[in-house]
């Protein structure tokens, strides 16, 4: 036995991301022993993520700190296949963060309220009762495996989470629904730090976006998501982004470079016999922008309560612990469909379509630029769903229903 | 050909996009590197049609 782990906590909750930190905090708050198990050396590294929130989306959570605000964010601009583009304010800020403190700030948040953290632990497997009944974790610790018992086990383990197979969920993701991604933080390039950017297109990014979210005046994240049917053999992300970085800064230097996936459909069961997922785990992603931060913070909030209620029933059942899936489909259910409907058509979108959308809003005037104007614009152009899908990029349309 | 699915580590980021697209669980993340099990592996070359950099490489057995 590791020295400060107990043999036993009511929750073990498996990944230190914001989604396990979240649930964490909301089960340890009401009472419950909380275990998290994180595979990595340091919570919040290596940073898979361009970084960006929008502000009403995370604050609900956590107040802001600038120690994990890296710039505020007034606007956005996209930009068409034909470099043309249009800029947005008037949408309600963002932020991006430094996900490395952030996400540590969400798991200190976690152990203020009695959670605890062991980091460098692998967890691979369950551990069962003689019923067959599941009663804890196995995890490999520094060379050696150990298990821990508990009444309730998340999945929090992100895009490449083995929990809910465990469990006998299927996760598996379509090639459709998968997002591949790579990204470089740059230096040593001049931009409006205030302004994201999204470029479109298939020549660019076919079946995704390519974002450049500042990280001061002469740093950024830029990066590229590619749906998991358009890639060819030597012609992946990769190869787009740095067509893309040859073309608009070819100075740039690269400080960092990252490869991820972002699932861009929600699974359809969460919950299992002791068993809840959350966060990508339950690819519980935003499915036109990616953005996965503020959706695993609101599922974990909710999968962190039912915790709670289910250790005062002491039934961990499916059927009980379902309230998780029924509540967080009040909240968040029929925004993600939806946009998973706007985005089947998104991906199909040409390069003229593009072209012409963002022609069609240059015309308004800026003063009254903002999403609603672009709406009516974009209906003309694309009945239905363009406007739909830039709405979703800056405004969080999710009221907070708990 | 009936090839075995071999990762080349010094491209692979350990990213885990690769695991999320296989039906059979023949893709685990183990202590830091990527893990393919080939007697489990269906060859339906998902994994090599989502790894961000090109990592999978199929070799002769
Ligand atoms: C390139 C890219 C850009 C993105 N940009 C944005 C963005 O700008 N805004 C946004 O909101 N979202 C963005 N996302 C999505 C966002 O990063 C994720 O949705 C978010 O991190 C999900 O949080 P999580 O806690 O579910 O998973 P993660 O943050 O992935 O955390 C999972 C944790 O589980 C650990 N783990 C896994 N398996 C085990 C195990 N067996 N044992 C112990 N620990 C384990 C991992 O080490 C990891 O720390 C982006 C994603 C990518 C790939
Ligand atoms: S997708 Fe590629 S880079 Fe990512 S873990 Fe798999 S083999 Fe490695
Ligand atoms: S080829 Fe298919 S079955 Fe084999 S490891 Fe890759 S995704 Fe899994």
């Amino acid at each position: 036995m590791i020295k400060q782990i107990a043999p036993y906590y009511d929750v073990v909750v498996i990944g230190g991301g914001p989604a396990g930190a979240v649930t964490a905090r909301y089960a340890a708050e009401n009472g419950a022993s909380v275990l998290i198990l994180e595979r990595d050396r340091e919570v919040g590294i290596p940073v898979r993520c361009a970084e960006g929130v929008s502000v009403t989306g995370i604050s609900p959570f956590i107040e802001p700190d600038e120690q994990w605000i890296c710039t505020m964010i007034k606007g956005a601009s996209l930009h068409s296949p034909d470099g043309n583009f249009v800029e947005m304010y008037n949408n309600g800020d963002g932020y991006v963060l430094e996900r490395r403190i952030f996400d540590r700030a969400l798991v200190d948040l976690a152990c203020s309220k009695g959670a605890t953290i062991l980091t460098k632990a692998d967890a691979i497997g369950f551990t069962k009762n003689n019923d067959g009944e599941i009663s804890g974790v196995q995890y490999r610790y520094l060379g050696k495996n150990y298990s821990v018992n508990c009444k309730i086990i998340i999945g929090a383990d992100g895009i490449e989470s083995q929990v809910g197979k465990w469990a006998g969920i299927n996760t598996t993701i379509k090639l459709e629904d998968l997002e591949t991604c790579v990204q470089y933080t740059v230096n040593n390039i001049k931009i409006n730090p205030e302004l994201c950017r999204f470029y479109f297109g298939r020549e660019v990014s076919p079946g995704g976006y390519l974002w450049l979210f500042p990280k001061s005046e002469y740093s950024a994240n830029i990066g590229i998501g590619i749906c998991g049917i358009e890639t060819k053999p030597n012609i992946g992300p990769l190869y787009y982004l740095n067509k893309f970085m040859e073309k608009n800064f070819p100075n740039a230097s690269v400080s960092y470079t990252v490869g991820g996936g972002v699932p861009t459909k929600h699974g359809t069961d969460f919950v299992a016999d002791h068993v809840m997922l959350v966060g990508d785990a339950a690819r519980q992603v935003n499915p036109i922008t990616g953005g996965g931060i503020v959706q695993a913070m609101i599922a974990g909030r909710i999968c962190g309560e039912t915790c709670t209620k289910a250790l005062q029933a002491n039934d961990f059942s499916k059927k009980f612990m379902s309230e998780y899936e029924k509540r967080w489909d009040k909240v968040l259910g029929a925004n993600q469909r939806f946009m998973y409907s706007v985005k089947s058509s998104f991906i199909k979108m040409s390069d003229k379509k593009f072209n012409s959308i963002v022609g069609a809003v240059k015309s308004i005037n800026q003063d009254e630029l903002n999403l609603h104007a672009l709406f009516k614009v974009a209906l003309k152009e694309e009945p239905m769903l363009v406007a739909k899908m830039a709405t979703s990029f800056l405004a969080s349309k999710i009221k907070f229903d708990w | 050909m009936e090839g075995v699915l071999k990762v080349n580590k010094s491209l692979c980021d350990v990213c885990g996009t690769c695991v999320s697209v296989c039906y059979v669980s023949a893709i685990v993340v183990k202590e830091f590197e990527i893990n393919i099990d080939n007697e489990k592996c269906i060859k339906c070359l998902n994994c090599v049609k989502v790894c961000p950099f090109e990592a999978i490489e199929e070799e002769e057995k």
